[in-house]
């Protein structure tokens, strides 16, 4: 189907942002890549009286490493995500979790920020802000906060972002090298939404053992959640068939997943554990 | 109190894009998406309009150099910048290559899919030219076709990547 009729405009900076916020509320919408937003149009599942085009915003753009710092611009692309040697380097579970975002050509206009602000259950992004306890920078005409992550994402598309507000970027610490991230998704076709992920993030000494252990769903409930008891089951241990097991055994607690199109809510958790295994290895290795 | 400005917006906005080499201005609505204006604005129904969300790779176009989907696109956020449609890149001879395979392999049946998966192929075969069997299937994973059941599709994508390595 086509789009609703809407007015349009190209703002070129924060501040013109901020003016038609104030002026047409919530029957504004920020327009990025659209990748989300334009199919949700396309299909009348919205209909705003204007879309504000932020992506000629330069300081929303760009990845920037200051010391052990990356700062993330909103308007970064998943491609660019993916390409960037710098997000390799100090933030691979990014470069991981990236090719697993929809497809090339949507990959190629889509952004960080927008994904994140749109908060989809199924995205990808979300999951692996949590588990690196990403810092969101929040810009209104009152001025800027920061919200963690893990506070950020509040529900079904429910941030906490208020309706005079812009994600402007992330902020992010290296993870260092004696960290190991891995990233597990499963869908009917590569690049569909995820039937189910996950995004998992440890320190692994030298004898193997992982602590401050970090592990992240995507698909299985409202929003990204740390899946504590399967955290605390290996927590200082070595990943083995026995807590393979034990953190299995422990997501059942931490997840309560609901049915969906692709699948009913047991397969999902059974998926779960099945991509925890396949996550944990990857740690492992 | 800050004084209010008048915004304006625009139903409208006038778009200046350089199409397949060819500078167009043009008057369009906010709502047209970039895959309309090329198809009913200017005449270049090469590129198809499918699922219209995304799915299924038809309207595949390419801007400023990179693939996108035309049905996600606003043709308002194409202004500025360069498009190129399978008319251009088979006009310019770009695309022989994976034409000519595309026909000696069966890769195509009713056609729909054809030029969305062409441009997505030669996104593969000029930015990774060594990508195996299982690459070429991930990278055109954004384009439906509902007739080969893609096996000859990826048979002539392996084929001109294997006749490039050859003739290097």
């Amino acid at each position: 189907m086509k789009a609703p009729p809407f007015a349009y405009v190209r703002a070129r900076s924060l501040g013109e942002v901020f003016d038609l916020l104030e002026h047409h509320g919530e029957s504004a919408r920020l327009l990025a890549g659209g990748q989300s937003l334009l199919a949700s149009l396309n299909m009348r599942l919205a209909a705003p009286e204007l879309l504000i085009d932020i992506t000629h915003i330069a300081e929303l753009s760009g990845i920037e490493v200051r010391g052990r710092k990356i700062r993330i611009g909103a308007l970064a692309t998943h491609a660019e995500i993916q390409r960037s040697a710098e997000i390799a380097r100090h933030l691979p579970l990014l470069s991981q979790a990236a090719p697993h975002i929809a497809h090339v050509a949507i990959r190629n206009v889509g952004t960080f920020g927008g994904s994140l602000a749109h908060a989809d259950p199924a995205a990808e992004w979300p999951a692996c802000c949590v588990v690196l306890d990403a810092q969101f920078v929040l810009r209104s005409r009152a001025g800027t906060r920061r919200v963690a992550a893990r506070e950020f994402f509040q529900g079904l598309y429910a941030t906490a972002l208020r309706p005079n507000e812009i994600l402007a970027q992330v902020e992010v610490a290296a993870t260092g090298t004696n960290w190991r991230s891995a990233f597990v998704e499963l869908s009917r076709r590569r690049g569909d939404y995820a039937t189910v992920g996950v995004a998992a993030l440890a320190r692994k000494s030298a004898r193997g053992v992982l602590s401050d252990l970090r592990v992240a769903f995507l698909g299985v409930g409202p929003a990204p959640a740390l899946a504590r008891a399967s955290m605390a089951a290996l927590e200082g241990k070595r990943v083995s068939a026995d807590t393979i097991a034990a953190a299995g055994e422990a997501l059942g607690q931490d997840l309560e997943p609901s049915a969906d199109l692709h699948a009913a809510a047991s397969t999902k958790l059974h998926l779960a554990r099945v991509i925890t295994g396949r996550a944990l290895t990857a740690l492992a290795a | 109190m800050r004084r209010k400005k008048e915004i304006p917006l625009e139903h409208a906005p006038e778009i200046t894009v350089t199409v397949n080499g060819t500078i167009v201005t043009r008057r369009v609505p906010a709502r047209r998406h970039l895959i309309d204006f090329l198809r009913e604005e200017l005449g270049l129904t090469g590129s198809h309009t499918g699922c219209e969300h995304g799915v299924c790779g038809a309207c595949t176009v390419r801007v400023d150099g990179r693939i996108v989907r035309g049905c996600l696109m606003l043709a308002v956020q194409a202004d500025g910048r360069r498009v190129d449609t399978i008319e251009g890149l088979s006009d310019s001879g770009e695309l022989g290559e994976l034409q000519e395979a595309f026909h000696r392999r069966n890769a195509l049946q009713c056609g729909f899919c054809t030029p969305g998966m062409l441009l997505a192929a030669q996104d593969l075969v000029a930015g990774h030219p060594d990508a195996s069997r299982s690459e070429i299937r991930e990278h055109l994973s954004g384009n439906y076709c509902r007739c080969t059941g893609y096996q000859a599709i990826v048979d002539a994508v392996e084929d001109v990547l294997a006749a490039r390595r050859k003739s290097t």
